[in-house]
């Protein structure tokens, strides 16, 4: 399972990557992609909402089941990834081109609240 | 898939399997205070002739619009069901299928369902239809629930008079739990009034809901209703006749987000009020928020055409508690009967079948008003239906000429109403009509 090493991980499967401008990316892990499987669709909420840690920020529909995306921390979405319309992309590139959303980062002292890859690879029992 | 019962020894082989000694223990966790002691409380069997013999008496109690002239409406009306209809729904096939969840089994079934869903969006002008709901009064219900899911709005207007029952259909499912709320815009002249009505949508209207023609048969401004709706963030959502709409404008073409009606004119019996068919289509860009089931055709491994359960990811086995409805099944033999209808039919037979609806309902409209003490209450346009003021009790009227073989129309006094609610479609002849006026004339003053 591929776990980078840069990235901070949520105990709901999310990663998030900052990004030199402050901003952060967010998507969901390897692990989480294969135990979903065949995405389908990516639904978030728009552009410029607010979103307090761990508030919901869409959802992802695999064939068999719907599952929430929870926010890593504190922010306003900024964008949402155009390439999602593909969905097997998250499947395919979950670190990569498969990013859900970018989002300006309002409490920045919550990334340490989340998980390194150490941390994270432990939970998914690797 | 054929049924094969179970023989003793298959039930002695199963308890085995199971490790009971008997069917009884089973049932072991049921307290014995809630078991029941003794034989049910029922009367001897009879041998099958007697059951024949009993069932024709009880169904002889009966009159039915095969014996009587019937000028019955209110929501489900007394059109020519032509016996191809049954005959085709009637195959084993059809009849004994169950839901097409094995696609590689169903496409019989599948195939009919998305001809239907094809149909209602030609017919009501709209992207996406779903396989069916239960009946129009259920549909308009789903509406306003996902009309409150997508704007995030907890109420919703309705302008013009919509059918009372589907009201209470309304109120039983969406303000069960308080914080939803169901208002009534007022009427003039028997329908919306349209010039007071853009004060009346707030911004936590959810939609604005019309019915069209209306329960009293008049037809709404629609077109100006959804204006009114869209300016102000609101939904829009029409119930709409299918038979009606041979000949009033389709409701995706004057702005309908979402579109529903009752599907019992095509091709189903009025079966003592049910099943009949809930119509659901909306506007493709809500086609991931819809209840009920969706066929979709796709190609198989093969390169091949073929149908198929579609997005089901909407529905509440996958999406559970986020789902927008809890719906899991649909109408499936009333939506076939409907697709054999209309394919019989086909646009000129539905056409006709509107045009007399039409024509009739006003020929005799003309004759009643002519008449001595009784007057059209409206003067809007209408379609098939009208109300008429009468000189004696309505419910009078009604039970005079239930006598005379004919059901007179729906008593108004039913829903704290007045008058007689009389509809018309292609099936009354001339000589019934003119026969009417002069009974419904004995009763002048």
């Amino acid at each position: 399972m591929n776990v980078p090493e840069d990235l901070r991980y949520t105990k709901d499967h999310e990663w998030v990557k900052v990004l030199e401008d402050g901003t952060a990316r967010v998507g969901i892990t390897d692990f989480a992609q294969s135990e979903l499987g065949d995405i389908v669709f990516v639904e978030t909420k728009d552009v410029g909402t607010a979103l307090k840690q761990h508030d919901t920020f869409g959802t992802v529909e695999a064939v068999k089941t719907v599952a929430d995306l929870f926010a890593p921390v504190a922010g306003e979405i900024l964008a949402v990834n155009e390439a999602l319309d593909a969905a097997e992309v998250v499947n395919q590139d979950p670190y990569g081109e498969g990013w859900m959303i970018s989002m300006k980062v309002t409490e920045p002292e919550q990334l340490n609240s989340l998980m390194n890859a150490a941390e994270y690879k432990e939970i998914i029992g690797e | 898939m054929p049924f094969i019962a179970n023989t003793d020894r298959d039930r002695e082989e199963m308890l085995q399997a199971i490790g009971a000694a008997s069917f009884d223990d089973l049932l072991a966790d049921i307290p014995d205070e809630l078991r029941l002691k003794g034989p049910l409380d029922l009367p001897a069997a009879l041998a099958e002739p007697a059951v024949q013999e009993l069932m024709q008496q009880l169904a002889a109690s009966n009159v039915s619009t095969a014996d009587c002239v019937s000028y019955l409406g209110g929501g489900a009306y007394d059109h020519y069901l032509p016996p191809a209809v049954k005959t085709v729904a009637s195959r084993s096939e059809f009849y004994t299928a169950y839901t097409p969840y094995q696609a590689e089994v169903s496409q019989g079934t599948l195939q009919a369902i998305y001809e239907y869903q094809s149909m209602i969006c030609r017919l009501y002008g709209m992207d996406v239809a779903n396989a069916s709901l239960y009946d129009g009064a259920t549909a308009l219900a789903e509406a306003v629930a996902m009309a409150m899911a997508v704007t995030g709005r907890n109420k919703v207007l309705i302008a013009g008079r919509i059918h009372p029952w589907s009201l209470d259909v309304l109120k039983t499912f969406i303000e069960a739990g308080g914080e939803r709320e169901i208002l009534q815009h007022g009427l003039c002249d028997g329908v919306c009034d349209v010039t007071s009505l853009e004060a009346a949508v707030s911004e936590e209207i959810a939609a604005v809901i019309v019915q069209q023609p209306n329960f009293y048969g008049c037809v709404e401004d629609a077109a100006a209703i959804g204006d009114i709706a869209h300016r102000q963030g609101a939904l829009f959502i029409v119930s709409a006749d299918p038979v009606s709409l041979a000949l009033l404008e389709a409701p995706g073409n004057y702005g309908a987000d979402i579109a529903v009606g009752e599907g019992q004119p095509l091709g189903s019996a009025l079966n003592f009020g049910g099943p009949y068919l809930g119509i659901f289509a909306v506007d493709r860009k809500h086609v991931r928020k819809i209840p009920g089931r969706l066929v979709g055709m796709t190609k198989d491994r093969d390169g091949e055409d073929g149908f198929i359960l579609t997005l089901q990811t909407r529905e509440q086995h996958i999406r559970r508690e986020k789902a927008t409805s809890n719906i899991c099944t649909n109408q499936a033999l009333n939506a076939l009967q409907a697709v054999v209808y209309l394919s019989l039919l086909g646009k000129q037979g539905l056409r006709e079948v509107a045009e007399h609806s039409l024509q009739k309902s006003h020929y005799l409209a003309e004759n009643i008003a002519a008449l001595p003490g009784y007057s059209l209450r409206y003067g809007q346009p209408f379609f098939r239906e009208f109300v008429v003021d009468t000189p004696v009790a309505a419910s009078e009227i009604v039970s005079e000429l239930m006598k005379e073989g004919i059901f007179a129309g729906y008593d108004l006094s039913g829903v704290g109403d007045e008058g007689l609610l009389i509809a018309v479609t292609e099936r009354r002849t001339r000589e019934q009509l003119d026969d009417f006026v002069r009974k419904l004339g004995a009763f002048s003053r």
